[in-house]
């Protein structure tokens, strides 16, 4: 019978049916950080039982801690103790831990794929909503709650009832200026950000295989932005060559086998999805959102839309954001950028922001923070000349973490303030209390970052 | 976990829609190590003013609402994957959460913590606004093992879908973990198999 990539990567980690809905999923690989694993390792003590698998784990601590002065002792109390728990967690569960200081620190969806963990084929989980970033190499990655970060450990299994299947393609060749950031805002856009609820999002069409496997990443990492469990995109040689090498990766003849295994993971060509999507890549022009969730968003050339009679969220919506309906986006002044996250801050990302501002310097009244997603990738920013080229525009570049995308550590947005991130989310207050949000690309935020305001980076780069 | 098989409550409006875990605990109050005070922060920003003074006009801060079921507009709990959220809601008390549309994630932990997220439609959902809007001590009935939801001053009642399986650990306060440890030899069956076929 014909299958969808999800379809087969499901059914070869199926352990067991519970009745006619549930069942029990093997997990290959299982990502913690500090934020939503103490309840989990607490939960296993009570029962007085190890972690099942601990080769199958791997930890990192990066929501809640600074993004400067990282070999000093953490500063403030509750988040030195969180951080200090995950290690105590890790020495007595026989965990590996990537802590700080550690030289593979990082968000945990950036060093995962970096060091070769994440491989096609692959079911993985971790207590984080945007481990569908791992869905780029063609895997079933999906977030999970802490009660199921306790099975895994205790089991390597999670009890889930299998989601839709949903095919998003997206086709031709994208304008200069937009990237797989637009492309992923635009699709959510589209769909609203509940358009993939019940949902596993397969993207497709010749303009996601023309992207790099970083480019990718950035596009599954948003699925959960529209509601959907996950995203995937089928392994292809971008896939073979970006693993090729990486520490965890396969080697010689063992490289060249999985190779061979890797290559039967596509949806075959009568296999049928419940949901399907097409979208043309030259519809899509540079994005930026104006509401309060991440379905809330328009090209840059576009105006905010009129409030819909009645629709009081959508009416609290922009009277956050300090938005009318109907006003032009372009123009809008912004005080702070914010570049990171485990959507935008890989070396891609950093590589396209210092080529803009290479030269430049940031506007006097913004505020610019760059925050690379690990350690690796602040060491090559370095290496490239790239830290330099940002340093000298006046950004203030730091350590890696989650930071500002979040606003768990003191990396925060003011109250009633602009801030353009290339983060995930725009929700009321992600960003620090009364903070208004405008998520956008790594080079829409760079031409932000330089001009002190909202610009199409599309007139921008005609210019050059 | 605790047993749920029968609540019988008034009910908590919240008509909004979109509700992300941000909303319901912000990032900033996740760096407790155990599951409880969580309550304390739930809707923080919506509840408190930055000097932490309650916002008068919220509807938690209005004495004339009280109960454990809490009724939303669509898409309740999108966003993050913390379980914090659940957490937070049944330490301040609630027990149910009515809702036209729930987020996967969320709806999936707030069964693990023995929360029960009830679906129903749009227009019953308006119903239930309605019943709260004329009288805010209306009650409600939610029937677990009939699957049923009911506006008692009207004897309107619904039906809403729950898993057959996460039904019977509701029922029986039974949690994943209980089960999945029932089944290790399976696990294990498992894992050897798949290294023989790798081989």
């Amino acid at each position: 019978m014909a299958k969808t990539l999800f379809d087969k990567i499901w059914d070869n980690h199926l352990v067991s049916q519970v009745g006619e809905d549930t069942q029990v999923l093997y997990i290959d690989r299982h990502f913690i950080h500090e934020v939503t694993s103490p309840q989990a390792f607490a939960g296993l003590e009570k029962r007085g039982i190890p972690v099942f698998r601990p080769q199958q784990t791997v930890a990192t601590a990066d929501h809640n801690v600074p993004t400067k002065d990282q070999h000093l002792p953490i500063r403030e109390e509750l988040s030195r103790f969180q951080v200090d728990k995950l290690t105590e967690n890790c020495e007595k569960f026989g965990v590996e831990l990537y802590g700080l200081g550690h030289p593979y620190q990082g968000i945990v969806h950036v060093i995962g794929p970096e060091l070769g963990i994440t491989q096609p084929g692959m079911t993985i989980v971790c207590g984080d909503s945007h481990t569908s970033t791992h869905g780029a190499f063609g895997c079933i990655a999906f977030g999970i709650g802490t009660s199921q970060v306790e099975q895994t450990l205790a089991t390597q299994c999670v009890l889930q009832r299998k989601p839709k299947r949903m095919r998003i393609s997206v086709d031709g060749e994208l304008q200069p200026g937009v990237t797989a950031k637009d492309i992923i805002l635009y699709i959510i856009a589209q769909l609203t950000a509940s358009g993939g609820t019940g949902h596993f999002v397969e993207y497709a069409g010749s303009a996601i295989r023309a992207l790099s496997m970083e480019g990718r990443m950035t596009i599954c990492n948003m699925s959960i932005e529209m509601g959907a469990r996950g995203g995937m995109i089928a392994p292809d040689d971008t896939t073979f060559q970006y693993i090729k090498g990486r520490e965890f990766a396969p080697k010689g003849a063992d490289f060249d086998a999985a190779v061979e295994r890797w290559s039967q993971l596509y949806t075959d060509e009568d296999a049928t999805f419940d949901q399907e999507y097409h979208f043309r890549a030259e519809d899509i022009e540079p994005m930026i959102t104006y509401g309060t969730n991440p379905g809330m968003g328009i090209g840059i050339s576009q105006s905010v839309p009129e409030v819909p009679a009645g629709n009081v969220t959508f009416e609290n919506s922009l009277k956050y954001m300090g938005l009318q309906g109907g006003q032009a986006m372009k123009g809008q002044k912004i005080n702070h950028v914010f570049i990171g996250s485990c959507t935008n801050s890989r070396i891609e990302d950093l590589r396209a922001v210092a080529a803009f501002v290479k030269g430049r310097k940031k506007a006097d009244h913004v505020n610019v923070m760059v925050v690379p997603g690990s350690k690796q990738v602040e060491a090559q920013a370095k290496a490239e000349g790239l830290h330099d080229i940002l340093t000298a525009a006046g950004f203030d570049f730091r350590e890696p973490g989650c930071s500002a995308c979040l606003g768990m550590n003191e990396d925060k947005v003011p109250a009633g303030e602009y801030c353009v991130s290339t983060s995930n989310r725009n929700f009321e207050g992600r960003q620090g209390p009364g903070a208004r949000t405008i998520l956008a690309s790594p080079l829409m935020a760079a031409a932000t970052a330089i001009y002190g305001e909202l610009v199409d980076v599309r007139e921008l780069l005609n210019q050059n | 976990m605790e047993k749920f098989q029968t609540l019988h409550s008034p009910a908590v409006p919240l008509p909004i829609e979109e509700v992300d875990t941000d909303q319901i605990i912000p990032a900033r109050f996740l760096k407790a190590t155990t599951r409880e005070g969580f309550g304390d922060n739930l809707f923080r920003d919506w509840r408190y003013q930055n000097d932490d003074t309650p916002k008068p006009d919220f509807v938690l801060n209005n004495p004339a609402y009280t109960g454990k079921i809490l009724v939303a507009g669509r898409n309740f709990g999108c966003g993050s994957s913390r379980e914090h959220a659940a957490w937070a809601l049944y330490d301040y008390g609630f027990r149910a959460v009515v809702s036209s549309f729930f987020a996967d994630i969320f709806r999936g932990n707030a069964l693990n913590n023995g929360l029960l997220p009830v679906q129903v439609s749009e227009d019953f959902l308006h119903d239930i606004f309605s019943a709260i809007e004329q009288d805010p001590q209306a009650t409600f009935t939610i029937d677990l093992e009939q699957q049923q939801f009911t506006i008692d001053a009207t004897g309107q009642s619904t039906g809403f879908e729950i898993d057959a399986y996460k039904k019977h650990c509701l029922l029986n306060g039974q949690d994943d973990i209980d089960f999945l440890l029932s089944i290790k030899d399976k696990i294990e069956t498992y894992e050897q198999q798949r290294q023989a076929a790798a081989v």
